[in-house]
């Protein structure tokens, strides 16, 4: 505690990371002191008093003034110049904060219950958020369901991500050699960009919504421009030569599906997955089903369509190209006791078929698509803010 | 205990009262319908006293469980994530429903306001008695509504297939009632917000009371300006009370309809908008925050003046800023919704007037110090809790700074800054006033004298704990915790911990202010008609009042001027010289 | 203060703590106003949502309103204000102590009330008859994924909606005959629906779309897109309050469509989005109508019982301040309909 009030430039703030931060620090200071100064004199001359006229006989008659207008204007005017030139400094920081500068990188971010979901716009999506130093990111908020907030305080930065409407945000981060390091756990040897120092930040869900909003944190990372653009090019080919059951597996955890889907067969919020595959399901109708690959695909892409007994329909819909799908499916698959191997794949249709071609040339072909498809909604959500905002 | 002499009832010349004319309200009339049905403004204080103090239980039992859940950065009572976070969630919930809209909205009003405002006028009664015990069912009803929401949760939680037979229990909202959430919620939401809604009634009832006695009832010799500082306060209360309830109360209605009826004004999936209803509840909630506060600095104004026998300095500015702060109050509603994607324009509009509320705040402060200055001060714990109340004002009114700066707000927003500033300033002030009203006012609510020493050891523990609580929060905040969060991480574990500690002195101090009072009521000792040589009129009658409040009704004359009153020590209290006095003289022997 | 003499020259109805009959009859008028200020304020609110809502959504208001009535709308505002009149009649009444014309006009406001309700009731069963898109029972009309569906009654109520339309339209259109206007929307609109067959075809084809929007069909892969704004792009009332508010385009082209003349928007104007919010202008016509009515029916209990006192000889000249609070009760919820008739009857 007491080396992060040291290191930090705004009294009692985290190190500032954005090139606005510094501004949002100094009214902060400024107002800081004023405050401290009110304090004080407030404080000090009250604890003076009480010492100073202390009752010595329960019948003193102490007189004096009963009014002053000049004093009562005296102390009434300067403290209405102060918070007018707070008000002043902190509109034109705002200002600055809330308008984004042309040319922006724009990500969109979704946010639903309870994940973030970060579009780039070459198409790939990740539930962390990674960024270009020294460059203005332009963020186009879209929430699925309630009101999220997201929050970076190192950027200083906040903005709701209101559901039925487009909000927008940005920062820059700047450079800074002292904050960045490399972070070993995600070390990956084939892949150079995560040998690479980043600056990593926490991102919170300020707006609060529901059970797990407090879950709803994850990280955002600032490279330099090389690492980025490698990062941006993994993201988008991620899916590339992996079985479907792997990408399931990391779908499992970005797409927010760990919130409450358990792999250890505890509920959560919903169902576990551990063992669901081929059992007899009962809906909240009564109707048994099992759970087979349409049953599966029909609940990851319509979550409230049917619900298992004993839970409520609050799944989000999760968007979902069908390899991703298929990846979930299979793995899915893998969570259940007498899972004996993968001489059974699900191919795009939904239709179990013998594994016969190569799973990796399928999962290629799906993540071409992805990316393309991803390309140009991301152009179509750029059509449909409105002009001002570009 | 060694049997003292029941000292006699005096009156305001400290000469005994007739034992068989010392009929007072407490005695007028007995069993329990002679309670229920009165139409007696004292004794529907006292039961406002008993409902509200109960419910600041029920509050601070949750925040207590809220407090304890955040003593380690992972899930404290519930090793399952779900089962534990919601227990967090509607704990928070349901601490911020109950302390908002059955304490600290009725505190000072309803228990201080309608035991204390007619006797201030030197009237018998409110002007509408009938509508007073209506309001005070009212709150009733509204809180049976709250106590089903939670006797549903408990039940839910203990029979989990109740859940299928009568539908979600408890509250998970928080008390704002945000939307979308709040119209998908699957909690008793439907219940809580028909419960807001009538305590709503409850507080508009009050309202008009207060505003049609005030208007109607002053005596003759009492101008508007020669009116105590509490009744000013209690009148700017009035007023956002009947203009800004209204609105809460159609924000609720319309919140019900899109449970029960499909109706889609704030529900973007049909065609609504959830921003309006930001607009719509912060509109009635934050004047609410002003009805928190200004009947607080009344009873502070009281206060100060009494124990520094001074004087009140700047009366009118006081009483002109209490109405000041009534109309601003009004025109910031949006600096709640900084991030929500508000115009600019709009923002900046909002925070500039933010500012200026600061103001009359300030004023206020000011003239507190100047009536103290070359005073006669006696640190009784009335006094005692005033200045904790200055002080604790002081820091919540100057945090509110930062947050109504709008390139700072940014940052803070919702963050435990926010968090601290509020209960700095709803909590630590209006809490405070009201103890510091209900130890000032105590003798003569029940004629009963309490342990000076316990009633200062409980107000440093209080103090003490309640600092230690929230002040750590502003620290958390600015380093970017988030409120509403079950779950932390690590770095800011510290900071929780010792807000946690700091809550439990807090209960201590709570307890030991509730002993004093318990204690007081049984082994208390008869009280003179004044014991702090106040001049307002409520002091110009026996303690605890009569039935009618004033065997003769005293003249009206400058409340803040005491030189007529001279002490006692036999009867520890201040009394009229007959004397130099002769026109109380005469009216009581008339 | 007379207190202490206040047991002779004391009438029955002043209570103990006022002192004179003036003081205790201002305080109870003071404190009236007062409440009727909340009430104010209450339906002040429900105005503002309605203008958010109407801002964000003209036309579909603009297509809804036609299926009230305009005439029994204008009928109950007749209604109300005459039983307005009675009732300041009675409060003169009351006043001169005119015992037998006090009940009289207390009679009649109570009639007129009656009269009110019963109105609203057939209007009320016309909407439930017709499936005008009312009450949770019809369920909105989206799916969970935000597309429209065809609910069962759908085309008996847009037909029904459609009659209403052209019965109106022929009535302007006659109008502006007399008037000698010639070449009006109305006219034009009276053509159109005249080739009957082309609409339903229109129909046909409408209601196919949305049942073909509805089926659960293929999703698209990574659709960001398919989470559409609640509202129709930019527009309307609550953008001024939104910092991306561009010009709301919609409620422009509404406004100078409707300054132009007539303006007719049809089932066949509206977009599938738009279709499925028409039930929501009848939700909020049933809300502000049923909290309105709500107030009718407490004026009638009240005026009942000061009827009932009134038959007794309970007022005088020296005190009929019941009378005269129910009075300014009974001309607020008038003032109230004055507002609403326009609002939700009479839109262009």
């Amino acid at each position: 505690m007491i080396v992060s009030l040291a290191q930090a430039q705004g009294i009692g703030m985290p190190v500032p990371a954005s090139t606005y931060a510094n501004e949002v620090d100094w009214l902060w200071n400024f107002i800081t002191w004023v405050s401290l100064f009110f304090t004080v004199l407030i404080m000090g001359l009250m604890f003076y008093f009480v010492i100073k006229y202390k009752r010595k006989h329960p019948d003193e008659r102490p007189h004096g003034m009963h009014h002053n207008t000049a004093l009562e204007l005296g102390w009434s005017i300067p403290p209405l110049l102060i918070v007018l030139a707070i008000f002043v400094w902190g509109f034109r920081g705002f200002l600055d904060i809330t308008t984004p500068p042309a040319n922006s990188y724009e990500v969109l971010v979704t946010s639903y219950k309870w994940g973030w979901s970060f579009t780039h716009p070459n198409g790939g999506s990740s539930d962390e958020l990674h960024i270009p130093a020294d460059r203005p990111v332009k963020l186009v908020l879209e929430s699925q369901d309630v009101i999220h907030s997201l929050f970076v305080p190192a950027f200083r930065a906040k903005k709701d991500c209101v559901p039925g409407r487009y909000n927008e945000m940005w920062f820059e981060a700047p450079w800074n050699p002292q904050l960045a390091e490399v972070n070993q756990e995600r070390v990956n040897p084939e892949k150079a960009w995560t040998q690479a120092p980043t600056m990593a930040f926490d991102l919170y869900c300020a707006e609060y919504c529901g059970t797990s909003h407090s879950r709803m944190i994850t990280m955002v990372y600032v490279h330099q421009q090389e690492s980025f653009e490698a990062y941006l090019d993994d993201l988008a080919n991620w899916m590339e030569g992996m079985p479907p059951a792997d990408i399931g597996a990391r779908l499992y955890q970005t797409k927010g599906c760990i919130q409450c889907h358990s792999l250890d067969g505890t509920s959560g919020n919903g169902p576990t997955f551990r063992n669901i595959y081929g059992t007899e399901r009962v809906m909240t109708n009564g109707e048994r089903v099992v759970a087979d690959n349409n049953y599966l695909r029909q609940s990851i892409l319509y979550p409230n369509q049917t619900i298992v007994a004993g839970y409520q329909p609050v799944m989000p819909r999760i968007n979902l190209n069908d390899v991703e799908v298929a990846g979930l499916i299979a793995y899915i698959k893998t969570l259940s006791d007498d899972y004996t191997g993968d001489q059974v794949s699900v191919d795009v249709d939904g239709v179990e078929e013998t594994e016969k071609t190569d799973p990796g040339v399928e999962a290629t072909t799906g993540a071409i698509i992805t990316a393309e498809q991803t390309g140009q909604e991301q152009d179509n959500i750029q059509q449909e803010t409105p002009p001002d905002q570009e | 205990m060694s049997v003292i002499p029941k000292p006699a009832v005096t009156d305001i010349f400290g000469k005994p009262v007739d034992e068989q004319k010392a009929d007072n309200y407490l005695t007028h009339g007995r069993g329990i319908l002679s309670w229920l049905l009165t139409l007696d403004h004292k004794r529907i204080g006292i039961m406002y006293m008993v409902l509200v103090l109960a419910a600041f239980f029920l509050g601070g039992v949750f925040a207590i469980v809220l407090r304890t859940e955040l003593i380690t950065p992972n899930e404290t009572f519930f090793a399952d994530a779900t089962t534990n976070n919601d227990f967090y969630n509607q704990s928070f919930t349901l601490h911020g429903a109950v302390m908002v809209f059955m304490f600290i909205i009725p505190a000072i009003p309803a228990i201080l306001g309608n035991f204390m405002l007619p006797l201030m006028l030197g009237a018998k009664d409110v002007a509408f008695p009938r509508l007073n015990l209506l309001s005070l069912y009212c709150y009733l009803a509204g809180s049976a509504f709250f106590l089903w929401v939670l006797g549903k949760g408990v039940l839910n939680i203990l029979f989990p297939t109740l859940v299928g037979v009568w539908g979600g229990g408890g509250l998970d909202t928080g008390w704002t009632f945000y939307t979308p959430y709040s119209t998908d919620s699957t909690t008793a939401v439907t219940a809580a917000t028909a419960g807001a809604f009538v305590l709503g009634f409850s507080s508009i009832l009050t309202g008009v009371n207060f505003i049609a006695s005030i208007h109607m009832l002053r005596p003759k010799g009492m101008g508007w300006f020669r009116m105590p500082l509490f009744l000013w306060a209690l009148y700017a209360t009035s007023i956002i009370q009947i203009l800004a309830t209204p609105v809460l109360a159609i924000t609720l209605l319309l919140l019900i309809a899109e449970r029960t009826l499909n109706v889609g004004i704030f529900d973007p999936a049909l065609g609504g908008d959830p921003v309006l209803y930001q607009h719509f509840f912060w509109f009635y909630s934050h004047p609410a925050v002003y009805i928190m506060i200004l009947p607080a600095m009344g009873v502070i104004s009281e206060v100060i003046s009494v124990f520094s026998r001074k004087h009140i300095f700047g009366y009118g500015f006081i009483a002109m800023s209490s109405l000041a702060i009534a109309i601003l109050g009004f025109l910031v509603w949006g600096h709640h919704m900084f991030t929500s994607g508000q115009s600019a324009l709009l923002s900046a509009v909002f925070s500039l007037i933010t500012m200026t509320v600061a103001i009359p705040s300030a004023i206020k402060v000011f003239n507190w110090l100047t009536t103290m200055y070359r005073g006669s001060i006696l640190l009784a714990t009335p006094m005692l809790y005033a200045i904790g109340f200055i002080w604790l004002f002081t820091i919540g009114g100057l945090t509110g700074v930062f947050l109504g700066a709008l390139s700072v707000d940014l940052h803070v927003h919702d963050t435990y800054f926010v968090v601290a500033h509020f209960h700095y300033v709803m909590v630590g002030s209006t809490l405070f006033a009201f103890l510091a009203g209900m130890h000032y006012w105590w003798p003569k609510m029940f004629g009963k004298t309490y342990s000076e020493k316990w009633a200062k050891i409980g107000f440093w523990l209080i103090f003490a704990g309640f600092n230690l609580t929230f002040f750590i929060q502003f620290v958390a905040g600015s380093q970017g915790m988030p409120r509403r969060y079950a779950t932390y991480p690590d770095q800011f574990h510290i900071y929780h911990v010792i807000s946690t500690l700091g809550s439990y002195v807090l209960t201590v101090g709570l307890f030991v202010a509730l002993g004093v009072w318990i204690h007081s009521l049984i082994y208390g000792r008869q009280t003179p008609a004044n014991p702090w040589g106040a001049n307002a009129l409520e002091w110009h009658t026996t303690s605890p009042p009569p039935h009618h409040n004033f065997n003769k009704t005293p003249p009206a004359t400058d409340p803040y001027d005491y030189s007529h009153w001279t002490y006692d020590a036999e009867l520890d209290g201040y009394v009229l010289n007959e004397d130099n006095e002769p026109e109380e003289a005469e009216a009581a022997h008339a | 203060m007379s207190t202490a003499n206040a047991d002779h020259d004391h009438p029955a109805h002043l209570a103990h703590h006022f002192d004179t009959v003036e003081q205790q009859f201002d305080s109870a008028k003071l404190g009236m106003w007062v409440f009727l200020a909340t009430e104010i304020l209450m339906f002040g609110g429900l105005f503002c949502a309605y203008a958010v809502y109407r801002g964000n959504h003209p036309e579909v208001f603009l297509y809804a309103h036609h299926f009230l009535d305009t005439f029994w709308g204008a009928f109950n505002t007749v209604v109300l204000l005459v039983s307005s009149f009675t009732m300041a009649w009675g409060v003169r009444a009351a006043q001169l102590g005119q015992k037998n014309i006090l009940v009289l006009m207390l009679l009649l406001t109570f009639l007129g009330g009656v009269g009110f309700m019963v109105v609203k009731a057939v209007e009320y069963y016309g909407k439930w008859e017709h499936a005008t898109f009312a009450g949770p029972w019809n369920n909105a009309f989206f799916n969970e994924d935000g597309q429209f569906v065809h609910p069962d009654k759908l085309e008996d109520t847009v037909a029904y909606g459609a009659k209403k339309m052209d019965k109106k339209a022929h009535a302007v259109a006659h109008v502006d005959e007399e008037l000698g206007l010639h070449d009006t929307d109305a006219e034009r609109l009276v053509e159109k629906e005249t080739q009957e067959e082309h609409a339903e075809q229109h129909e046909a084809a409408e209601a196919q779309d949305a049942a073909v929007a509805a089926a659960p069909g293929p999703p698209l892969p990574t659709d960001h897109s398919d989470f559409k704004p609640a509202h129709n792009g930019p527009g309307g009332l609550s953008d001024m309050f939104m910092e991306d508010g561009a010009a709301p385009e919609a409620f422009v082209a509404a406004a100078a469509a409707s300054a132009a003349g007539h303006t007719f928007v049809t089932w066949e104007d509206l977009d599938n989005r738009q279709k499925g919010l028409v039930s929501q202008f009848f939700q909020i016509y049933f809300m502000m109508t049923g909290l309105h009515g709500l107030h009718v029916l407490i004026g009638m209990g009240l005026i009942g019982w000061i009827l009932f006192r009134a038959a007794m000889g309970a007022f005088s000249p020296a005190y009929f301040t019941p009378v005269d609070l129910v009075g300014l009760y009974w001309h607020l919820v008038d003032l109230i309909w004055i507002f609403l008739f326009p609002l939700l009857y009479l839109i262009h």
